[in-house]
């Protein structure tokens, strides 16, 4: 049993980036907005944090770098598809180039540096008194930080009036346009958001999960993170749920090596991405459900004057 | 409601400016430039210096315009491949897969045939090149029409698969027996090489065949009815549905066409400047033809200008890894920027700025 346990807790550790990565999407996306740069962002983030934690020497200076640059990142975007109209899934993508390229740029000095990494909670004590007390008290802080953001975030949207107003604007951005909120700023806001949660995750990656820099070591969870919001079909528990068993699902491979199973390990680093295309295969199939929860507006822009 | 802060504002062109759309990509090239200005003296190079490095020094000598036309083959291919699709709203982005997949299936056959002298050689490594890519894209097309699954992250995902799978061979089953234990295939036979087109570069016969696409691809979305319906198909979609377009024909087609020449450009790299395989047969071409599908406005005689200019990016980066000390990224980061700044000024293809004079506010509440 307490092997359950030691695996739960890993599976805690390797979901964290992608809860992070995909709630800030879905805020995105519940203003009616589509960023597939959130790849892009991470690695600007994780690249930023690790960055800063080498330089400053403290992790948690790092992990707000990783904060910043995902937001700035994402200014990039906002201004590109809610201010000058331009198309969000080319947007989207042109984000995920550039921040390959700029964290590949930005991170080559620091390729083999050695960082004191963001530790675990100081309630190592109880912690370290069996596997199970382990599953409560000895994840990273930004383990814990990931649940408060999932239940602040289900609390924001579902329960406050300011979330039921981003909610309006994905629906209807011309509704809620000519009721009198300002669609755009609150769009900026949610993109911005959505940045941050992203370069958070990828902060989380660089100086807590593998406190290392590697050039492009997000190795596609940000578009996993997006494909997690469709699977959700938009609902924050979901998206949690999504990426914790997706957590498992990298884990699985080290597993398998460690029991001996005699595979290739290119085999079982294939087994997230191809996971992702199955399950969202099977998600998607239901095009009823799809088009009743997605945002009615996503993707679309808004211009105020139309 | 906020008042304009700034005097001008964007009005709706009454229609899309032509003019607009092609000069916009010139104002992206013109910025970017700029900002390579200010990253080389940001870097401390002596920006002027660094300008001939990166865009001068690749081309001066013939061997260096044979390598601009080398390295410009498969982003050409690549490029119209997805443009035919993106022309549709059929969003393929994993060209960088299908590219490797066609690689595998083209190389495989090189390899199965490794003492072979055979003339019909290298024409079946191209035409398995190009099933390998179609199969590769038929999976998003597939999951697209039966499933609804989003293309754009079941290509994407594919990108890694197809990556890992020639991992796999190169390590395993592939793997040259002389090779020292390293992670790569025999060398190809003479038969299976495309031959050179200009003694002492390496210039080949590859850069014909993304000629060919250009062309092939100009015939198609210019002068074909299945062209004409996929254009229909993404300017109008409710207007393409009434006509009795079928959007899975569309995305059908879209995918495929992008699979087909960027498996196509699979071969062409592994026949060509690698001559065996490897773990990594592409340097991101697959997504740099991304940029060079939009940089040339999706249409086939602005992808062969714009495959052009993307080449020179990355011989830059070579160049001034060498010449300047300064990381091979930094192609990346231009790639990056020279889109951005694209999709910026596109945004005068369907508005104009209009400088807003400030009324009195009683006025402004009408």
């Amino acid at each position: 049993m307490d092997h359950v346990a030691e695996l739960l807790v890993l599976t805690l550790a390797a979901g964290t980036p992608l809860v992070y990565a995909a709630l800030g999407e879905l805020v995105t996306e519940k203003a009616g907005v589509l960023n597939l740069g959130v790849e892009g962002m991470m690695l600007v983030g994780a690249v930023a944090a690790f960055v800063v934690t080498a330089t400053t020497k403290n992790p948690w200076f790092g992990v707000g770098a990783g904060i910043a640059a995902g937001a700035a990142l994402s200014i990039v975007f906002a201004v590109l598809t809610l201010t000058l109209m331009a198309n969000q899934v080319a947007t989207g993508l042109a984000l995920s180039l550039f921040g390959v390229g700029l964290s590949a740029f930005v991170g080559l000095d620091y390729v083999s540096v050695v960082i004191e990494g963001l530790q675990s909670t100081s309630l190592a004590a109880l912690a370290a008194t069996s596997a199970w007390s382990k599953l409560a008290f000895g994840h990273n802080p930004l383990v814990y930080l990931s649940l408060a953001l999932f239940f602040a975030i289900q609390w924001f949207l579902y329960r406050t009036r300011p979330g039921l107003v981003i909610r309006a604007v994905g629906e209807s951005p011309q509704s809620a346009h000519a009721i009198g909120y300002p669609v755009v700023r609150i769009r900026y806001l949610a993109v911005l958001f959505g940045g941050a949660c992203a370069g958070l995750g990828g902060a989380y990656l660089a100086v807590a999960y593998t406190p290392l820099w590697v050039e492009g070591m997000t190795a596609g969870r940000g578009w996993i993170a997006l494909a997690l919001v469709v699977f959700a079909t938009w609902k924050p528990w979901r998206v949690l749920a999504g990426a914790y068993l997706f957590g498992g699902v990298t884990l699985a491979q080290f597993q398998a090596q460690a029991g001996g199973i005699a595979m290739p390990s290119q085999v079982l680093s294939m087994l997230p991405y191809i996971a992702t295309i199955v399950v969202l295969a099977i998600i998607s199939r239901d095009v009823a459900t799809i088009r009743l929860n997605a945002p009615a507006s996503l993707g679309r822009p808004f211009h105020p004057d139309a | 409601m906020a008042r304009p802060v700034f005097p001008v504002r964007l009005e709706a062109r009454p229609e899309p400016s032509r003019a607009a759309g092609w000069v916009s990509p010139l104002i992206a090239a013109a910025a970017t430039l700029v900002v390579g200005f200010v990253l080389f003296s940001l870097l401390g190079k002596n920006p002027w210096q660094a300008f001939h490095v990166f865009f001068v020094k690749p081309v001066e000598t013939l061997y260096g315009v044979a390598e601009l036309l080398l390295k410009a083959a498969p982003l050409m291919l690549c490029a119209v491949g997805l443009a035919a699709g993106y022309r549709a709203n059929v969003w393929n982005i994993g060209a960088e897969g299908q590219l490797t997949m066609g690689a595998i299936f083209g190389g495989g056959l090189a390899l199965a045939f490794h003492e072979s002298t055979s003339p019909f050689l290298l024409p079946a490594m191209i035409v398995a090149g190009c099933t390998g890519g179609m199969l590769w894209a038929a999976i998003p097309a597939f999951l697209r029409t039966r499933f609804n699954a989003n293309e754009i992250l079941v290509s994407l995902m594919l990108v890694y698969v197809a990556t890992y799978t020639l991992s796999l061979l190169v390590h395993g089953p592939w793997r040259d027996p002389e090779g020292f234990n390293f992670p790569q295939s025999k060398m190809f036979g003479d038969g299976a090489l495309l031959p050179n087109l200009v003694a002492e570069t390496r210039l080949n016969a590859g850069f014909l065949l993304a000629l060919a696409a250009i062309a092939l691809g100009w015939v198609f979305m210019t002068k074909s009815l299945v062209g004409f319906q996929m254009r229909v198909a993404g300017l109008a979609p409710a207007a393409a549905n009434y006509a009795g377009i079928s959007s899975r024909k569309t995305v059908w087609i879209g995918m495929l066409l992008g699979g087909a020449c960027a498996g196509v450009a699979g071969v062409d790299e592994v026949a060509g400047p690698i001559g065996q395989l490897l773990p990594s047969v592409s340097p991101g071409y697959g997504f740099a033809a991304i940029i060079v599908a939009f940089v040339g406005r999706l249409h086939p005689l602005g992808i062969l200008f714009a495959s052009l200019l993307m080449s020179l990016l990355y011989l830059g980066g070579e160049s001034a890894q060498m010449g300047l000390a300064l990381p091979s990224a930094v192609t990346g980061l231009f790639q990056g920027t020279l889109l951005f700044f694209l999709l910026a000024s596109d945004v005068f293809i369907n508005y104009r700025l209009r400088v807003v004079r400030r009324r009195p506010v009683a006025a402004q509440t009408a």
